[in-house]
């Protein structure tokens, strides 16, 4: 058993520390939320350049064909720096579905500009505020056409494709939901930003009408597809969730140390103590959580559901009690648009949905228990 | 990053499980020591028998030199060892404050003669050892304790009490701090010993816990004569000598603190049926495992961090501090909750009338201990927010003022 990252890891590690504390630092993300631009262009052109977009893809389609170990400790490093870039919509979720799905010609087709940074593409599965299943969707697949809405699509206004999940024919059933990609650009396709509690990170509202549809799997393997790739997607943003959790604690250390009432720092009084050791137990217990999901998802584990559930429950958790207590320790100017605590208040809720919320992802693990101990 | 056993992790594991199928008795119900039923001194007795058992083997202490009798093993190794001696019904505990505690701070303040004396009995399971820290008024803040030691000669003699001693009542050995000098600052008046729990003067009284049974004892001493040659540490610097063993006690008591876990909540959710069918069912149920589950695994996990870095020989980060504050509320919540399952039988304690004899109920009135003992959850959290987290120390009024000023409230 090892139950770390390998030195060459944790060099990539601190490498992409380097890197966002310098291109990203909160300017960054304040910037896209007071609404300069969908993204960083400038941080993206960066992120381009340390080649992270093609980390996990092979080197046969332009990547540099490193593992998923390698992409969770860049995830970390995204997480902590609430890098506004359409770096997740594109490697954890389109490029996972291509990778898991793909046949040789889509691989070929997208991996290659996506590893470059030429194409940015996202997954199309939330239809408005309810919890997508295989009978509530209503983004329809007949003949090859698509249409449907499909809101929040996240970086939806700015990507070039996006893997949709819709309904054929045979309504209600599983087996029913196909994937396909979608040219964004295509005639059929009409889009708008919408407005989330995260402007950091952009999103958009998706209509398809009559939009060419190219078949990605298996037509009935939809929607284990679907859950296949929010099982991988959910460790990786597990570890941005626990990137974003530690800089909290960190912010909040500082200003429990610095600040200073009745004639001491609060940091020396027990309440607050009390907080920033809860914050810390439950950031340590979510990236131990996080490190099982991404051995589980290095190794293509049978164990991945419930490791990536695991991770994501107790990521989530961290990262919530974290940005909120953060604010807290912070006392009034905590609450003030100047003060960075409403970023990871924002990021915090935002990643704790994205993937479907904690709720969800409870019901499953318990599944998978249950099964496991049936089995 | 691997998760699976190495060659060499699987050869070992192979071994030990072998050696647990010939040795080790299979599962089948049996006697918990926290029930007032469970009857003691036949445990006592399985218990040095199985002792004894794993230390000719080797199995006893796993991680120690081959000088004092253990294995010279990783602490990978003595987690696969656990992990299989797991699936056997085999006595446990009666050692773990001995070895756990006690004997590592003799191997650090001991003499070579001493170690020789003692180190071996107590691995075998021929003596079993106590920790005389508690006192009535002094139980988190240990270092304000009364009992006094006064020097005559060669020898110590020692008046006062201590109190929450575990196992005291079947102890041949006990580790001892005692008050020299009650002039100088709290901290800086203390000498440690180790005794014969036998000497003249030494009385233990079980007490009686919530449970009905007795784990713990007040102990009296009472013009109670220890040899100089029995202190360990200079004079003066029993404190020095107290955190080494409440160092090795986090690290004894971290790695969990026994009763219900998740396999039984959910072995009785899948057994039990509430209003609207099989209770693993129900939403609210399943909500509640799921966050014990992760729970956990992330100290399984964090522990496996914490033996990632021993095996490669470094330092362990402080990560490791987090196992006992989280790990005993949540065995106060999952025994609770297990019984509100149960519902208006929930209260029924008799092995024959609760579903897992009774587990859940066992647990209940075990954990509250486990949050107190060895560090009260508070108590553990101020250790995390100053030492972990560099934050500011609480305001002390203690400070520089002797021992024998300070407010008691006694
Ligand atoms: C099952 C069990 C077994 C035990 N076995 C042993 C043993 O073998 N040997 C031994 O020496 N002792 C043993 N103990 C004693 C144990 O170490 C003490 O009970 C424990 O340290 C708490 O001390 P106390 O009981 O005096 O409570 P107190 O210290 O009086 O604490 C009372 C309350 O005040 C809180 N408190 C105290 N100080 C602070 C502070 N600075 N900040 C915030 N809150 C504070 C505590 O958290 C607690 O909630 C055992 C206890 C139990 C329950």
């Amino acid at each position: 058993m090892n139950f770390d990252f390998s030195d060459d890891q944790k060099f990539l590690k601190d490498q992409a520390n380097k890197f966002l504390t310098e291109q990203c630092p909160t300017a960054v993300p304040r910037g896209v939320l007071e609404g300069e631009g969908a993204f960083d262009a400038k941080l993206w052109d960066g992120i381009k350049e340390q080649g992270w977009l093609g980390v996990t893809i092979p080197e046969e389609f332009g990547g540099l064909g490193l593992g998923h170990l390698e992409l969770c400790v860049i995830a970390e490093e995204m997480g902590r720096a609430l890098a506004p870039v359409p770096f997740s919509s594109t490697v954890y979720l389109a490029a996972e579905a291509l990778l898991l799905a793909g046949s040789d010609e889509q691989k070929q087709t997208y991996l290659p500009k996506i590893a470059s940074g030429e194409l940015i593409g996202t997954f199309a599965l939330a239809e408005g505020a309810k919890v997508p299943t295989p009978q509530s969707l209503e983004t329809k697949l007949a003949g090859g056409k698509l249409s449907g809405t499909k809101i929040p699509v996240p970086d939806g206004d700015v990507a070039d494709f996006a893997v949709v999940a819709a309904v054929t024919d045979s309504a209600g059933e599983a087996s029913s939901v196909a994937l396909s990609i979608v040219d964004l650009t295509d005639k059929g396709v009409s889009r708008e930003a919408v407005k989330t509690i995260d402007p950091s990170r952009s999103h958009a509202a998706v209509t398809f009408d009559g939009a060419e549809a190219d078949a990605l799997g298996a037509v009935d393997a939809g929607w284990s597809l679907t859950r296949a790739v929010f099982d991988r997607a959910a460790v990786l943003f597990a570890f941005e969730q626990v990137g974003g959790a530690d800089r909290c604690l960190e912010m909040a250390k500082e200003y429990a140390t610095g600040r200073y009432a009745f004639g001491r720092q609060i940091g020396s009084f027990q309440a607050i103590k009390h907080k920033l050791a809860d914050m810390y137990i439950k950031n340590q217990l979510a990236r131990s959580n996080a490190y099982y999901g991404a051995w589980a998802l290095s190794t293509d584990a049978p164990e991945l559901p419930i490791a990536a559930a695991g991770a994501r429950i107790s990521a989530t958790e961290a990262f919530d009690y974290a940005s909120k207590e953060t604010i807290q320790t912070h006392g009034g100017i905590g609450f003030t648009w100047e003060m960075d605590c409403h970023l990871f208040l924002r990021r915090a809720k935002l990643l704790s949905l994205c993937v479907g919320g904690a709720r969800g992802w409870k019901d499953r693990l318990i599944a998978a228990l249950e099964r496991r101990n049936v089995a | 990053m691997d998760f699976n056993d190495t060659p060499e992790e699987a050869a070992f594991r192979a071994e030990a499980r072998t050696w647990l199928e010939q040795n080790a008795k299979p599962f089948e119900g049996g006697g918990d020591e926290n029930t007032p039923t469970f009857n003691e001194a036949e445990q006592l007795k399985r218990g040095k028998a199985w002792q004894k058992k794993k230390a000719e083997a080797g199995y006893a202490a796993i991680t120690w030199p081959k000088e004092f009798g253990g294995m010279g093993g990783t602490p990978i190794q003595s987690v696969i060892y656990n992990q299989e001696e797991a699936k056997y019904d085999v006595p446990r505990g009666f050692f773990t404050i001995g070895l756990g505690m006690c004997i590592p701070t003799m191997m650090s303040y001991a003499t070579k003669q001493q170690l020789e004396r003692y180190v071996a009995p107590a691995l075998q399971g021929e003596e079993i050892w106590c920790q005389l820290f508690s006192e009535p008024s002094a139980g988190s803040d240990v270092a304000g304790l009364k009992t006094r030691c006064v020097q005559e000669g060669d020898e110590w003699v020692v008046n006062g009490q201590k109190v929450w001693t575990s196992g005291a009542h079947y102890s041949d050995y006990g580790i001892l701090v005692a008050r020299s000098d009650p002039k100088a600052p709290k901290h800086k008046g203390l000498t440690f010993f180790f005794l014969d729990m036998k000497s003249q003067g030494v009385e233990v009284r079980p007490i009686k816990q919530i449970s009905g049974a007795s784990n713990f004892n007040e102990v009296y001493f009472t013009d109670v004569r220890i040899p100089d040659s029995q202190r360990l540490g200079e004079i003066g610097e029993g404190w020095k000598v107290a955190l080494t063993t409440l160092m090795h006690e986090r690290l004894a008591i971290g790695g969990g603190s026994g009763g219900v876990d998740i396999r039984e909540i959910m072995e009785l959710a899948q057994g039990l049926d509430l209003e609207d069918g099989p209770a693993i069912a129900n939403a609210a149920v399943r909500e509640k495992i799921a966050d014990w589950y992760v729970r956990s695994k992330g100290l399984q996990y964090t522990r496996y961090r914490t033996l990632t870095a021993l095996s490669k020989g470094e330092t362990p980060g402080p990560e490791s501090s987090i196992g006992k504050v989280v790990g005993a509320p949540k065995l106060q919540e999952i025994s609770s909750f297990g019984m509100e399952m149960e519902d208006m039988g929930g209260i029924l304690v008799d092995k024959a009338d609760a579903p897992l004899e009774a587990a859940m109920q066992e647990s209940f009135l075990w954990a509250p201990g486990i949050r107190i003992a060895g560090g009260t959850d508070e108590i553990l959290r101020n250790i995390i927010a100053e030492r972990v987290l560099g934050l500011p120390g609480d305001i002390r009024v203690d400070k520089d003022v002797p021992y024998d000023e300070l407010p008691s409230g006694s």
